[in-house]
């Protein structure tokens, strides 16, 4: 028996392990994920107004004292949709408000969408134009940050959340923020 | 609410079973000789295309009735998509190809059930229980991570839609004629398994008879996957709006590498079933072509590797397919390993033979095929390593693929012309010169005719006349001394021959003179491209069935002379507001006019991209002519004639025919007739 019939056993063993850390990698959900320079430093000052409520003008001074998730999103993004049943999961269990952030939408659209699928938020600011987007980096929706109590921002991802996310980077990270904080 | 997708989620969980029981016991009963067991096969085999028809039929019929109970249902389709659609989006998402795939899978494993009556019965049990193998993955993995039947509860009140990109004729019909052909490898694969796990039938005169009968099947299935593959270069062509027509993306790479490793072994086979050479090889190679198809499948749905053509993909279903993929290749592998016959059992040839071009043919495929796989993988593997994230592009493709595929074209015409086992290279060269000489001459004129590009343009013209009447030499060489019409394995080379001929023009003339420019145009204002001139006309919007469209007039013409008005359209669909790119495209023999709309820039001015593409539709009338030769070749009298005389044909073009009438060396009959047997068995 010759050891030239063992290459291609050993060619497809070299394939399978790549194959296998193509896996593993993939499942790291933050493989495209880009560092963000804002992670550990205040997020950026903000007046915007509520979707619901034009007039209303909330800015991030009035949202200090806790902490809270920030998602952007817009209507025009499928993304968006895959991500919002987590989103409403996460919400239902009131472990931190979550602020929609609609981000260059039609008001009447944004509606539209959060009648049709719900709307899991505690508030929604609606940034028209993206000029604040700018100084948060948003480069595509969706895109998710924490940020805690003293307005640091702890937490950031790009693309859709999964409840894995959630559980195993999104939760850890805020336990450790309010465990500084006491 | 009626319980109907419960039947289908019942009716695969069955033909999950069907498959246990057909991957086990007929196996079981071959190894033993227990032919009750084996006799189990064949009506394994219709229960389950039987019962993977009934959930496919009623997953379509979710989708025509508008079951929005279905979350797959839900999901890929809603209340305006229109009816054609709505079967076409059965597999327009990850579920529902993979049912397909395993429709497809049953189907072929009940037409090898069906016509393999001739062949001895533990033959028939190991091939079908080495598909149903196949089968249980395909079926375990739609049932446990892919259930296209669960169902939301409450019902869904509307759907999402199919993704806009995929509602076009070109996904009706690719993704089935892609299944096609990497399922049908599934045939060769399991007779390449089941030689190996029987001694006996590894024996030479063995072997030289399952080929002959497996031969048609590979054939047909390389004709579906060429198919297939046009079908999306097409389809990407005018649906993407990019106006490629390959782009070297890892999806296209997936399907192209069982392509590449299919062609060499259509050869291989052709030589061990004809002069019993390259047994092992070509064992080895049927193993490799249904991994590649598999391999195909696991990176298009894991999404290991990202690409524009991932719509479906989950890492958790990528762990799934690799350890089946670890398991049906890794075995297999290992199989041919500890099994693989020692001697070769050749008949002894020179360098100057037909077995040695062949060899040829073999090692350039099979290079430029594993040039593709390294080239697709090197990104996955430079992320592994932490060397950053890398991608490889068309260049690295374009440039290796040319220089591996250069001496496929230039050997090629003396392929079917050289004598099997000994020849000399002057005989088929003296016959080709004439061509060789038209060949450069026509290269040497195109390479001043041509505008720009006259490197490719001479090369695509020189190669292409080459092979053209290469092959037509080839024709008239065996009209004349033989006196006969060709055998339909012989028409199959010459038809899959001249389609890559004809492929090369179109592939080397649309790169080198294609032209294009993308411009801001205002309604009334025309832009001029050599002779041909295109005026905008502005921009409407008109209401689709499902979508709204901003529809852009744009009057062409050639000389001053109205040609035609073309539409490209800007669709902006209802339900997800995703906007797709609907080019206006102008077919001709000789070149393609394409327009396509980019962005509205405000006051009216829209930027808009035009493309003079000429002789790209020679790529996929090549790619057409290639699929034609494969069904063809299939249809050879000798393949069906040879399994009923079960397995001793009566010409001497067999393993275990008369050495001397197969060669001619000995006996030295008249030159006539030496190249009429040369050219018998082409």
């Amino acid at each position: 028996m010759s050891a030239k019939r063992w290459l291609p056993f050993a060619a497809f063993l070299l394939i399978a392990a790549l194959l296998a850390t193509g896996v593993w990698l993939s499942r790291r959900d933050n493989r495209e994920a880009l560092p963000s320079p804002l992670i550990g430093k205040p997020a950026p000052e903000f007046a915007l107004p509520v979707l619901h409520e034009p007039n209303r003008i909330v800015t991030s001074k009035d949202l200090r004292g806790q902490p809270y998730l920030l998602n952007v999103w817009g209507s025009w993004c499928p993304e968006c949709r895959v991500e919002h049943p987590v989103i409403s999961r996460f919400a239902a269990t009131k472990r931190v408000r979550v602020i929609g952030y609609n981000w260059k939408d039609e008001p009447v659209d944004a509606l539209k969408w959060l009648e049709r699928f719900n709307n899991p938020y505690w508030l929604v600011l609606a940034d028209i134009e993206g000029g604040t987007a700018i100084d948060f980096g948003i480069y595509g929706a969706p895109e998710t940050f924490l940020v805690d109590a003293e307005g640091i921002v702890r937490w950031k991802h790009v693309g859709a959340m999964t409840d894995t996310i959630v559980r195993d980077e999104l939760l850890p990270v805020l336990e450790a923020a309010e465990a500084m904080k006491q | 609410m009626h319980l109907l997708p419960e039947f289908g989620q019942i009716a695969l969980i069955l033909a999950l079973l069907i498959s246990l029981l057909l991957s086990t016991l007929p196996l079981i009963g071959a190894q033993r000789g227990l032919a009750p067991w084996m006799a189990i096969a064949r009506p394994a085999a219709w229960a389950q295309l039987a019962l993977v028809g009934v959930a496919f039929a009623i997953l379509t019929w979710a989708f025509v009735a508008q079951d929005f109970s279905v979350r797959y249902v839900a999901t890929n389709s809603n209340s305006l998509l229109p009816m054609m659609y709505r079967y076409s989006a059965v597999w327009g998402a990850h579920e529902g190809s993979l049912l397909l795939w395993a429709l497809i899978l049953a189907a072929w494993t009940a037409a090898v059930a069906a016509f393999s009556r001739s062949l001895p019965q533990p033959v028939v049990a190991r091939v079908l229980g080495v598909m149903g193998i196949v089968s249980l993955g395909f079926l375990a993995f739609l049932i446990f991570t892919s259930n296209p039947f669960e169902r939301v509860l409450p019902a869904a009140a509307e759907g999402r839609d199919l993704n806009p990109l995929l509602q076009d004729f070109g996904l009706i019909v690719h993704p089935p004629m892609l299944y096609m052909g990497y399922v049908g490898f599934a045939v060769p694969f399991a007779f390449a398994i089941a030689a190996l796990l029987d001694r006996n039938a590894s024996r030479p005169e063995e072997v030289a008879r399952w080929l002959r009968w497996t031969r048609p099947w590979t054939n047909v299935a390389w004709g579906f996957l060429t198919i297939g593959i046009a079908l999306g270069s097409w389809w990407a062509y005018y649906e993407l709006g990019w106006g490629g027509w390959w782009f070297w993306d890892p999806v296209e790479n997936a399907s192209f590498m069982p392509w590449l490793a299919g062609a060499a072994l259509l050869h291989s086979q052709a030589i061990t079933e004809k002069r019993g050479s390259f047994r092992s090889w070509t064992l080895l190679l049927a193993i490799a072509v249904f991994s590649l198809s598999l391999l195909g499948t696991f990176l298009v749905r894991s999404g290991v590797l990202t690409s524009v053509h991932a719509f479906a993909s989950d890492p958790g279903r990528g762990l799934f397919i690799l350890i089946f993929l670890g398991l049906v290749v890794g075995s297999s592998l290992l199989l041919y390993a500890m099994r693989a016959p020692d001697v070769d059992g050749g008949k002894p040839f020179t360098g100057a033979s037909r077995e040695a071009l062949l060899l040829m043919n073999n090692v350039f495929l099979t290079a430029a095929c594993a040039m593709v796989l390294i080239g697709t993988l090197y990104p996955l593997l430079a992320d592994a390593l932490e060397l950053g994230k890398i991608s490889v592009g068309p260049p690295y493709f374009s440039l290796l693929f040319i220089v591996l595929m250069a001496p496929i074209v230039l050997l090629l015409p003396l392929g079917p012309l050289i004598r099997w086992q000994s020849d000399d290279y002057a005989r088929p060269l003296r016959m080709l010169l004439p061509w060789a000489a038209l060949a450069l001459v026509a290269g040497g004129i195109s390479y001043f005719q041509a505008p720009n590009g006259p490197w490719k343009t001479a090369a695509g013209v020189a190669g292409s006349v080459w092979i053209a009447f290469g092959t037509a030499r080839f024709v008239w060489q065996r009209v004349r001394t033989h006196r006969s019409a060709l055998t339909a394995e012989m028409c199959g080379m010459v038809l899959a021959h001249g389609g890559l001929a004809v492929f090369l023009i179109g592939a080397l003339l649309v790169e080198a003179q294609l032209q294009q420019r993308e411009i801001a145009m205002k309604p009334g204002q025309t832009l001029t491209l050599g002779r041909d001139s295109f005026r905008f006309d502005g921009v409407q919007r008109l209401p689709g069935p499902n979508y709204t469209a901003s529809r852009g007039t744009v009057e062409v013409f050639r000389d001053d002379r109205r040609v035609t008005t073309l539409h490209p359209e800007k669709r902006e669909y209802a339900s997800g507001g995703q906007v797709m790119t609907e080019a206006a495209i102008r077919p001709g023999v000789t070149r393609d006019v394409f327009v396509a709309l980019g962005e509205p820039l405000g006051n009216d001015a829209w930027a808009v991209r035009v493309h003079i593409k000429p002789f790209i539709r020679w790529v996929w009338i090549g790619a057409a002519l290639m699929a034609l030769g494969g069904f063809v070749t299939a249809l050879d009298r000798r393949f069906r004639k040879a399994a009923i005389n079960d397995g001793h044909p009566e010409h001497g073009e067999a393993v275990e025919g008369p050495a001397s009438a197969v060669t001619g060396t000995t006996a030295g009959p008249s030159p006539a007739a030496r190249d009429d047997i040369a050219s018998r068995d082409a």
